[in-house]
């Protein structure tokens, strides 16, 4: 188990450095340069900045000393706050990303598994269609739109919570719903489909011939073997809440990850854009293997064949 | 001898878009303790529906019971509701099923799986239920229980399943045993020692079993009576003796006929030509009479009333009218029988 853990760690690494090569040289690409926005810099001023941050070398060049401070855990300074290592920016913006994304993937799916739950119960009923409609509805309207409505509804029109910015708790319940609603329709639909086709097979039967009382089949016998493939789609949920949050926040105004992120990419702010994009693929990679360790462990029939090898 | 389980008359339905299926028309038939029913039949013929209407547990909302009652220690079963049900399910009356690869719940201990029953019906608490389930796993012969009991059914052979499916069933030590081919997805070495199993636990237990099954050889080896259904309906009811030695129904010839035995390996089998009718419009008169050349007019008109050949024999088939032609079972058939006599019925 632990070597297979480190195996992987290792295979994390290599995709890291293959990310941060293509990231480098994409960005390179972007138009622009991080000067754009200071017209008034004199040539010479212009010169003297490009050479302060190593600008004027190749991009081979370039790459290499990027890569050596990356392997030494420096991230670079930024060009955008001058003198500001992106690690510090990261790090002062990465706790209201985390709190807005951990709160949406909490939320999302134990609402989605509850809609779908009741869907499949009652499985062609009524409530059935009110829950897929929903669930249809969450995946296909973009979360901006349903930002925006939040705003204008509970903020502007009821006033019962603020319109953006970051504070208390009360700050973080429209962005957290917005961001939610993907992840919940995506796990209404999936425990849906997955419990209806649980509740059809055989081994309930058996547990119905046993004596079993309906809510014993339904949470004992068929919840579990229903929410194992769930595993599956937090992968797909993660990257959706990270592109979510930098629409988000930017809509909500939080200085969050994503926020920084759409900033940066305005201005040419090339370590930020380096970081934020290394940041949210580690993120990706850890929560692949963290969900390939939990399949393992909530599904006997791969925890024995992990653990025998 | 005290009847335990009493079908009258049952019919079954399913509802579905295309209209109603008549799965089941008018079965009757009884059951007394401690013995060994087999009900025999093509693929379709509403073996697995009248099973599943004893235990309650058609699918819903399509299957329903249009009419008939079934009586259980004299209480009539299709008056309960689902909760009652849940009390004798189980407990009084319990299934086994064919596919034993999926009638386990894949991500429960297996141990626990036999406990539920035992913590339901006998109120046994957690170490209680564990040592009985060890004990169950025991007597249908895993070996190591102790260590069996905290596995998972992944880790079990299509055999070892189904004796744990059969511990299941026995935990609470049913009064009615309901087996739904539960040899058919085994492998023939692993199907004698299921069968032999059973044997061995009804004598142990005493508990009355109704087996299904299309292997007539089978019927041979583990019944007492046997019912044989066509299109719904039993169209022939007797002691294994009477089916095997003296069949009256031209289906039941059929079947025999269909039957590969030793001596007759190197015989043509004989095959019922057609098949069975839609039961979403069945036929009227005598379901069976397009396949069957001993087929008389009345048969397209009447449907034929179960006839009484001895006092434990029926057979639902014009022929058995006193104003019938007298008319013998084709010869492959009457050899058949003749096999099965020699062989003296087996054990
Ligand atoms: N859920 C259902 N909906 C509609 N029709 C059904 C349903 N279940 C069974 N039937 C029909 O009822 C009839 C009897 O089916 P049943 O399963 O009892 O046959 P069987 O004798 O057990 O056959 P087999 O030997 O193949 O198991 C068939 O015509 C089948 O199509
Ligand atoms: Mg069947």
């Amino acid at each position: 188990m632990v070597r297979y853990i480190l195996r992987r760690v290792m295979y994390m690494l290599v995709t890291l450095f293959i990310i941060a090569t293509l990231s480098f040289f994409l960005m390179k690409m972007l138009p622009g340069s991080p000067l754009n926005a200071e017209d008034k810099l004199s040539e010479q001023q212009q010169a003297i900045v490009l050479e302060k941050y190593g600008l004027n070398d190749p991009v081979p060049v370039q790459y290499v000393k990027y890569i050596g401070g990356l392997l030494q855990g420096d991230l670079g300074i930024s060009f955008a706050f001058s003198n500001t290592p992106v690690t510090d920016i990261l790090m002062d913006r990465i706790g209201p990303s985390a709190q807005l994304g951990a709160q949406a993937l909490v939320v999302g799916t134990i609402l989605g598994v509850l809609l779908g739950l009741i869907a499949a119960i009652s499985h062609n009923g009524f409530l059935d269609y009110t829950s897929t409609v929903i669930a249809v509805l969450g995946t296909s309207i973009p979360n901006f739109v349903f930002a925006g409505l939040l705003q204008f509804v509970f903020a502007a029109q009821l006033e019962w919570f603020p319109v953006a910015l970051w504070g208390d708790f009360k700050h973080t319940i429209l962005p957290t719903i917005a961001l939610m609603i993907f992840p919940m329709a995506t796990a209404a639909r999936f425990v849906r489909t997955e419990m209806v086709e649980v509740l059809g097979s055989n081994f309930i039967t058996t547990a119905r011939a046993k004596g079993v009382s309906e809510p014993g089949i339904v949470f004992k016998h068929g919840l579990r073997n229903a929410l194992i493939p769930l595993v599956t789609v937090i992968g797909p949920m993660a990257v959706s809440l990270m592109t979510g949050s930098m629409v988000i926040e930017q809509i909500f105004a939080i200085p969050g990850i994503g926020e920084q992120f759409v900033n940066s990419v305005m201005v040419n702010d090339y370590p930020t854009i380096m970081g934020t994009t290394l940041l949210f693929a580690a993120l990706f990679i850890t929560i692949i293997l963290i969900i390939d360790l939990l399949y393992g462990l909530i599904d006997p029939r791969i925890r024995i064949s992990g653990g025998d090898s | 001898m005290s009847k335990l389980l009493e079908v009258k008359d049952l019919a079954v339905s399913f509802n579905t878009y295309n209209g109603e299926v008549q799965a089941v028309r008018g079965v009757s038939f009884d059951l007394n303790k401690g013995e060994t029913l087999a009900i025999v039949g093509e693929s379709g013929s509403g073996k697995s529906v009248t099973t599943s209407a004893l235990m309650g547990l058609l699918p819903k909302p399509q299957g329903v019971i249009k009419s008939g009652e079934i009586l259980f220690e004299g209480e009539d079963l299709v008056k309960k509701s689902n909760k009652e049900m849940q009390k004798i399910r189980g407990k009084d009356m319990s299934m086994v099923f064919q596919d034993p690869m999926s009638s386990l719940n894949p991500t429960m201990k297996v141990g626990n799986q036999i406990m539920e029953g035992l913590i339901k019906h006998q109120n046994m608490n957690r170490s209680d239920a564990r040592k009985k389930a060890i004990e169950l796993l025991d007597q249908v012969g895993i070996p190591n229980p102790e260590i069996r009991i905290n596995q998972y059914p992944h880790q079990f052979s299509g055999g070892m399943r189904q004796r744990v499916v059969i511990a299941i069933a026995l935990a609470c030590n049913p009064k009615v045993l309901i087996a739904d081919e539960p040899t058919t997805a085994l492998d023939v070495t692993i199907q004698a020692q299921i069968l032999e199993l059973m044997k061995n636990i009804q004598k142990e237990t005493d508990s009355a079993i109704i087996f299904i099954t299309h292997d007539l050889g089978v019927v041979a080896n583990v019944a007492d009576r046997v019912a044989v259904m066509y299109a719904g309906k039993v169209v022939e009811y007797g002691t294994v003796d009477d089916i095997f030695y003296n069949p009256k129904h031209p289906y039941t010839w059929g079947l025999l006929g269909s039957m590969p035995t030793l001596d007759n390996a190197d015989e043509e089998l004989y095959a019922i030509p057609g098949s069975p009718p839609d039961m979403l419009n069945p036929p009227k008169g005598d379901a069976f009479a397009p396949r069957n050349k001993f087929a008389l007019e009345i048969d397209a008109v009447m449907e034929p009333p179960m006839f009484k050949v001895t006092d434990t024999h029926y057979a639902a088939t014009w022929l058995l009218h006193e104003d019938a032609p007298k008319i013998e079972p084709p010869e492959s058939v009457k050899k058949r029988m003749q096999g099965f006599a020699n062989s003296g019925g087996d054990q």
